[in-house]
């Protein structure tokens, strides 16, 4: 299997997420530079954080103009697996592989903090590993991270169980005080409704060694591994 | 000719740059203040060869398919000759 890390001008966990899959997957995997739009060979694809042109315009607008989006629009089509972090889960809404917006922070300030997320649904490539309703101790850094959406959508992501990750206190209770961002329904993470594309605002791939703080992180990395070995 | 592109939340996104805003005018003690709501304003510099009416519709596609997010922000477009 082979992992492939998307790099924009501003991606700043390109290295992160490359770090995880090498060390910790122990499988191969290459940046591809946001100009090239040769995906094939690639099993999975992750659209690291950081802040892609700067946020100009919007966090991730001009990202998905980028050359290696339609690309990645053409892989993520055939099924093959798509995981947005951070700027990547805002530059998959941008690019309309995900419904809904991030916008602002509802207290303005970039948070940056270790949270609390609650498994909501196990039934996605990145997830199965993991227990239903079971919290994840994953950081998060963004002053972009606030999900919006119309009513119609968040009841299709509620109907069709797509809703993956929420922001929930150290009990696993989803309270507005733990909603460090101000997200509708606190939600920290969804998929789109063929499954195979995934987008959270926290960091998984800063969250697999104990030393820095949490190894939680280092399962939807297992599941991940663990669906494409399946399906080989 | 230019084009100028007025994008704005929806009134159904929340604005909270809008609403420090208006806290901290509040301090400052302008009364009769209901709401500010922050947008973006851009300007076009538009090719000189384009009718008004090419121009407009060019503009338009812009602010809907780049400077906007229809999911969460409006626009709208003036034309000054």
């Amino acid at each position: 299997m082979k992992f492939g890390v998307i790099v924009f001008p501003g991606s700043n966990c390109d290295h992160d997420a490359y770090h995880v899959i090498s060390k910790h997957v122990g499988q191969p995997v290459d940046f591809i530079w946001h100009r090239d739009t040769e995906l094939r060979g690639y099993d999975a694809v992750i659209i690291p954080g950081g802040f892609s042109y700067g946020d100009y315009l919007r966090a991730g607008a001009l990202a998905r103009f980028s050359p290696v989006m339609n690309s990645v629009k053409e892989f993520a089509a055939k099924g093959n697996l798509v995981l947005g972090i951070c700027n990547g889960f805002q530059i998959l809404c941008e690019a309309g592989l995900l419904p809904g917006a991030l916008i602002r922070n509802r207290e303005l300030h970039f948070v940056c903090a270790h949270v609390n997320v609650r498994v909501e649904s196990v039934n996605t490539p990145f997830t199965h590993e993991l227990k239903p309703g079971s919290i994840l101790r994953l950081p998060i850094a963004h002053a972009e991270g606030n999900y919006v959406c119309d009513d119609q959508t968040l009841a299709e992501l509620h109907r069709e169980d797509r809703i993956i990750f929420r922001y929930c206190d150290r009990d696993g209770q989803i309270t507005d005080e733990a909603n460090s961002n101000g997200s509708r329904d606190n939600i920290a993470g969804i998929c789109n409704r063929e499954r195979n594309v995934l987008g959270l605002m926290p960091h998984p791939e800063r969250a697999c060694e104990d030393l820095l703080g949490s190894s939680d992180g280092r399962e939807v990395f297992r599941s991940l591994a663990g669906t494409l070995a399946a399906a080989a | 000719m230019k084009a100028k592109v007025y994008v704005t939340l929806k009134p159904s996104v929340l604005d909270p740059q809008g609403k420090a805003i208006k806290h901290s005018v509040e301090l400052l003690g302008y009364e009769g203040i209901a709401d500010i709501r922050q947008g973006k304003y851009f300007e076009v510099a538009l090719d000189g060869s384009l009718s008004e009416a090419k121009a407009r519709e060019q503009a338009e596609a812009l602010a809907r398919d780049v400077l906007s997010n229809p999911i969460i922000e409006d626009f709208r477009v003036e034309i000054e000759k």
